[in-house]
């Protein structure tokens, strides 16, 4: 083996470093027992009991849940549309047009749309009384609409890669186009929606611009919560918040690597299976 | 002679007798895809049982064609009619009609079994029937071990038995098959190119098969089409096509051959002879032609109905040239001869090693001076 020259560890260390002290300093002084969130003063876990006693936390967290949950699903049933619509209706006019269209929120700045979709919803209100005053609703729908471009990009790359004949040979058999929608494509597609639905699920609960712009009162979600508390003076029961969720997203990012390697190992040896008899 | 006997004499023949029906009736179809022609006015009657190849290389129409039959492409102009009824405008999955797709387009989702049962699900047929029947088709192609495997834990070739059964087990009318054996390595598609002949015969189904590769449609098939550029060429047995191309363009396509430009010079009615400054020969065929004298055609023989020999033959007048080995390749059970005549051209010819080589006698070697010849019932005249 060819020795590991010392100037390319050095920077792999420094890289590392780079992206991880903040993150590890974080969690340091979240056992900080000191009120300054820069002082040492001891260890404690006192900061993570007194999350869980405050409730605005604890409300906007599962806010922020509720609406992530309901943003993913509608963004993947509305983009999975858009995706099949792209891939799908061949040529027509406007084609280009359309698919510009739909990823445009992709590239929009968060202020604009979040500008955009606060004006839209007071002409709403004053025109039709509906959506009545803003909160967890026009947070909710503000969402939708930029989640189902990113999930209507990942269905249409998807089905741009998916064989053709598998949806001709559903129809050859017998089964008409709503059917093998709902036979074959679907079934098929289902991995790229449920990385969809994560993907929105993570997008909504991690906004910040577009709910400051959507939101209304009594309805604030984990970000502007964590936000305007931040303003006032960064705290160490924040830096508790923070370490789970680091712990969280840690967690599902190694279960879903574990998962995906047995994945590969069955694969192979299917495929070994396969060719043994 | 009575009818019975005449439909028993073209039992294997049907496109021979006058009164047979067509089961698929293709009527002046044409396909345009914006400005490009796919296939161009093509009329073709297709009989019950038959197992018909569509030949052609790529971008000639057949697989538009093939796809047209299925329901998949609507013709622009034109009817297609299966086994009397007008189809031209049915949706595929209303035709008594089933494909095998070139990727076989097996679901990934579903096992063997599943799949194979998957064109039953929504025929109403009960449950009992809808096993019996799938279990009869797994029997068929001898998928049984298999049943309960994903499509990715098979081999190609079980794969491609997957998608044949699958098709079969709707008991369709015709079935389409899409290069049915170009996934498949050499060894394995000679055993499947008999299986699916069994098959079909055991089955009585009608098969329409598109495919690019000569031996293939030369082995398997009742009939061939040939096609060029969205039109057929010629349409005719293995044999016909092989034997009695029409165009330079069917003798160039099927097999490989030797075709020379020559000059009528004498056409009787039992006889033509060209003469060929590209040969540096004159052929005596044995057929007329019919055309007139002077005028220019193509003579093709096919490199195995050439004799190659360090004798002169006896009758050297016609259909006699001399030229140098140039080459010699050893095929095991033929030899293939390239040979450069005076003129430069080079030809073709092969010769089946009938006898074990013996060391001490000296066959047909590099730069011997050597005498083609061939019979007047070999060469063909094209004059297209």
């Amino acid at each position: 083996m060819r020795r590991r020259s010392t100037f390319t560890f050095s920077m792999l260390c420094f890289g590392f470093a780079f992206l991880y002290i903040p993150i590890f300093s974080l969690i340091f002084y979240s056992f900080n027992k000191s009120r300054l969130a820069t002082v040492w003063g001891g260890f404690s876990t006192k900061w993570y009991g007194e999350l869980f006693q405050n409730e605005l936390i604890i409300d906007a967290a599962l806010l922020s849940l509720r609406i992530a949950a309901v943003t993913a699903t509608m963004a993947v049933i509305l983009g999975t549309m858009a995706g099949l619509a792209l891939a799908r209706l061949g040529r027509y006019r406007g084609r280009t047009l359309f698919a510009g269209m739909v990823m445009a929120p992709l590239v929009m700045p968060e202020v604009i749309t979040g500008l955009s979709l606060l004006l839209l919803f007071v002409s709403l209100e004053e025109m039709i009384g509906w959506p009545a005053g803003r909160g967890a609703t026009t947070i909710t729908i503000a969402h939708i609409t930029f989640s189902m471009a990113y999930v209507a990009v990942i269905i249409q790359s998807r089905l741009s890669s998916m064989d053709d004949s598998l949806e001709e040979a559903a129809m050859d058999l017998g089964s008409r186009p709503f059917r093998v929608l709902w036979d074959v494509t679907l079934p098929i597609i289902s991995p790229a929606m449920v990385s969809g639905w994560l993907l929105s699920f993570t997008l909504s609960l991690d906004d910040l611009v577009i709910a400051s712009f959507v939101s209304g009162p009594g309805s604030s979600t984990l970000p502007m919560v964590i936000f305007s508390k931040v303003r006032l003076g960064v705290t160490p029961d924040i830096n508790a918040l923070a370490t789970i969720i680091i712990l969280v997203v840690s967690t599902g990012v190694l279960l879903a690597g574990i998962l995906m390697h047995r994945q590969e190992q069955r694969r192979l040896r299917d495929e070994q299976m396969a060719y043994s008899d | 002679m009575n009818d019975q006997a005449q439909s028993t004499q073209y039992e294997d023949r049907p496109w021979l007798d006058p009164k047979a029906e067509p089961f698929i009736e293709i009527k002046g179809v044409t396909k345009q895809f914006g400005s490009f022609t796919a296939v161009k006015d093509v009329d073709l009657k297709i009989f019950k049982g038959e197992l018909f190849a569509l030949l052609g290389g790529s971008g000639c129409g057949k697989t538009t064609l093939l796809r047209m039959l299925a329901g998949f492409e609507v013709p622009t102009f034109g009817r297609l009619i299966i086994d009397g009824v007008d189809m031209t405008e049915v949706p595929p999955y209303e035709r008594p009609v089933n494909m095998m797709f070139q990727s076989y387009a097996l679901f990934p989702h579903m096992s063997v079994e599943k799949n194979i049962a998957y064109g039953l699900k929504h025929e109403g047929i009960n449950k009992q029937e809808v096993g019996d029947r799938v279990a009869e088709v797994i029997d068929l192609v001898q998928l049984g071990q298999f049943a309960k495997r994903k499509p990715h834990q098979l081999s190609g070739g079980q794969r491609q038995r997957v998608a044949l059964a699958r098709a079969l087990v709707k008991r369709p009318k015709v079935l389409l098959l899409d290069e049915p054996l170009g996934a498949l390595d050499k060894k394995l598609r000679e055993q499947t190119q008999f299986e699916l002949m069994n098959i079909q015969d055991q089955v009585g189904i009608t098969f329409v098969v598109v495919t690019h590769d000569q031996e293939e449609a030369m082995t398997l098939s009742t009939r061939i089409a040939v096609m060029n550029r969205g039109e057929i060429v010629q349409i005719g047995t293995p044999t016909d096509i092989y034997e009695y191309p029409e165009t330079r363009f069917t003798a160039d396509f099927i097999g490989s051959i030797n075709m020379f430009e020559g000059r009528v010079v004498e056409d009787k009615a039992d006889h033509v002879i060209v003469k060929s400054e590209e040969a540096g020969c004159s052929f005596y065929i044995d057929h007329g032609v019919s055309i007139r004298e002077d005028s220019t055609v193509w003579v093709a023989v096919r490199p195995e109905k050439i004799m190659v020999d360090k004798q002169a033959p006896a009758d050297g007048s016609h259909n006699v040239v001399s030229g140098v080995v140039q080459d010699v390749g050893y095929f095991g059970n033929h030899s293939l001869y390239r040979i450069e005549l005076k003129s430069g051209r080079i030809v073709h010819v092969s010769k089946p090693n009938e006898r074990r080589s013996s060391r001490r006698e000296r066959g047909v070697e590099w730069d011997d001076e050597v005498f083609l010849s061939w019979e007047a019932s070999s060469a063909v005249v094209l004059t297209e």
